[in-house]
């Protein structure tokens, strides 16, 4: 076991998701799982290969510095669930 | 007691001078209303795909060169994940390990002694938006109201070595850091407005200790001023802690301004997890050496160049001159006038002194000035060629600063050109001598101090007018 039930209440914690007590176990497995395949292309020898953080031949795909009009501010609130002072209204949040 | 050793290291955050933001063509205006300079890629709409502002790269390359960095070829882009209502999208586009710059170094010197202090790593990242606070702390507030302007506005992060080992250190490469990003025009670098910001990392070791004591991050740092009141007041926190026999704690604190002390931030230690992972919606900058050199090329006058040529070419005391290439503005304003002059060192004089005690007066920036360079540059000619005394002068420097009009036009409204007519200049020493006879026997009885009494009178009958160094010479000739 690499990973416990400790560590899904953990990761889920920091992405803000709720697993239901009922699911961790299975989860708990999964994310062992996912490890377990990692372990085995672990044992394939990459001496001498660059990691490949990139799949696609491309680079550089760069945009010029000239500004263009995004969305008004009306449009820009309209999804807001509550504005304040012409921004998103948020609860009180301390870090 | 022990002695302890300071250890300083500061992570510096410059919003970069581009028009568009770092990965969509929203403006990057500062003051505007909020939420105006927004679009779906910087609000984190679903589907909304980042493309990076050529500009960001460049100025990031530029800045790397002027600090002494390696540039690094191959770059990419990575998220830091953290949910935080000032970012939409709940990461920040970043780079973790491989920064686009590598090594590099600020040059200070304090009290004529230099020092070299190490910089680790420049990286290119976006900035968050804006919170503002319904009361008047995060504390006391119930709810806070979100400005996405300056969400993915370009910052660059520029990271030191911990070599600096007091306060002044660390403002001297502060002052020296800002110096240079204002020269090579890439960050407005106000930091009350906040496009030059400071973290520093603070801690302490008794002298002689091999290791580094524990560190803590003290944030909010928006002035010279708090970044070194911050530092004494930390260094001494963490004295007495050490002193009482307990262990300083790695933690991120804030600088309270209004009472002078840093404050815990009371971080969970999960708000620091950030899971970065390369970031799959940007592909990779490659960089090859024709850029690194096109950029090298471009490279404006630095700072240390410039202080050079201020005291080679322009025969300036190095003092003097470290105060007016301290900010770019001043240094041009200084060229400008110098144009315009036949005495540079005077040009200097009173840049540092009537035109800084006015600009501290009004509290103003040499931007702000309202004599124009070639004004000033003219003014110190007229005192060169004897056309002003000083004293003049500064009657004419005081009109100056009231009406955009130059030097010549204001002597002659004024009626305050000076008397170097000989033949003028002789009338009126007659007549003092004439109205003075015990002055002239005291003179001629050996008191030298007399003259300086006759020259005062004559001055005072020609209004000031009279160049001095003629009265000085007639009134000795007559009087032998
Ligand atoms: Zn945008």
């Amino acid at each position: 076991m690499k990973v416990t039930v400790k560590d899904v209440e953990h990761i889920a914690g920091l992405s803000r998701l709720t697993i239901p007590e009922s699911e961790m176990e299975k989860f708990t497995e999964q994310f062992n799982q996912i490890l377990n395949y990692a372990d085995i292309l672990e044992k394939i020898d990459t001496e001498g290969i660059e990691p490949t953080p990139y799949v696609l031949p491309i680079s550089n795909a760069f945009r010029e510095d000239v500004p263009q009009p995004g969305v008004t501010h009306e449009e820009a609130l309209e999804n807001a669930p509550a504005v304040y002072n012409d921004g998103f209204k948020v609860p009180r949040v301390i870090e | 007691m022990t002695n302890y050793i300071t250890v300083i290291g500061l992570e510096v955050h410059a919003e970069l001078k581009t028009k568009t933001k770092a990965f969509c063509s929203c403006s990057t205006e500062f003051g505007s209303l909020p939420n105006t300079h927004v679009c779906p890629v910087c609000l984190g709409m679903p589907g909304a795909l980042p493309v990076l502002n050529k500009q960001v790269v460049e100025f990031a390359i530029r800045t790397g060169l002027a600090l002494g960095c390696d540039i690094q070829k191959f770059n990419k882009f990575d998220r830091k994940n953290y949910f935080y209502p000032d970012l939409a999208k709940n990461y920040q586009i970043s780079q973790f390990d491989q920064p686009i710059c590598l090594g590099g170094h600020i040059d200070i010197e304090i009290d004529g002694v230099p020092k070299r202090l190490g910089i680790t790593r420049i990286h290119m990242e976006e900035d968050a938006g804006k919170l503002n606070h319904s009361g008047a702390t995060i504390s006391t507030s119930d709810f806070s109201s979100v400005d996405y302007n300056r969400a993915g506005v370009p910052l660059l992060e520029i990271v030191s070595e911990p070599d600096m080992r007091s306060a002044e250190e660390a403002r001297a490469y502060m002052e020296q850091l800002k110096a240079i990003l204002e020269y090579i025009d890439v960050c407005d670098c106000k930091m009350q407005e906040g496009s030059l910001r400071c973290d520093a990392n603070i801690s302490i070791m008794p002298e002689g200790a091999k290791e580094f004591g524990t560190r803590a991050e003290i944030k909010n740092l928006n002035s010279f001023r708090a970044l070194v009141r911050a530092i004494e007041y930390e260094v001494e926190r963490q004295k007495a802690i050490l002193e009482d026999g307990g262990h300083v704690v790695q933690e991120t604190r804030t600088w309270d301004e209004a009472n002078g002390v840093t404050l815990s931030m009371r971080s969970k230690e999960e708000a620091h997890d950030y899971r970065y992972f390369p970031e799959p919606d940007l592909v990779p900058v490659e960089i090859d050496d024709a850029w690194i050199e096109r950029v090298r090329g471009e490279l404006p006058e630095l700072p240390a160049q410039r202080l050079e040529r201020l005291v080679e070419k322009h025969g300036l005391p190095k003092y003097d001159a470290s105060l007016i290439v301290a900010t770019k503005a001043m240094a041009d304003y200084f060229d400008a006038a110098c144009a315009n002059s036949k005495d540079d060192k005077a040009v200097s004089n009173w840049l540092l002194g009537d035109v800084s005690a006015y600009l501290n007066a009004e509290n103003i920036t040499i931007e702000q000035f309202p004599v124009k360079p070639e004004n000033l540059g003219e003014l110190v000619t007229l005192i060169k060629d004897g056309v002003l005394s000083s004293k003049l002068a500064k009657k004419v420097f005081a009109e100056m600063l009231k009406a955009d009009k130059t030097p010549k036009q204001l002597v002659k409204e004024l009626g305050l050109e000076q008397v170097s007519d000989e033949g003028a200049i002789a009338a009126i020493v007659d007549e003092v001598l004439a109205e003075n006879p015990q002055s002239v026997a005291d003179y001629k009885a050996g008191k030298d101090k007399a003259i300086g009494f006759l020259v005062g009178q004559v001055m005072k009958k020609s209004r000031g007018k009279a160049n001095p160094g003629m009265v000085n010479k007639l009134l000795k000739e007559k009087m032998q």
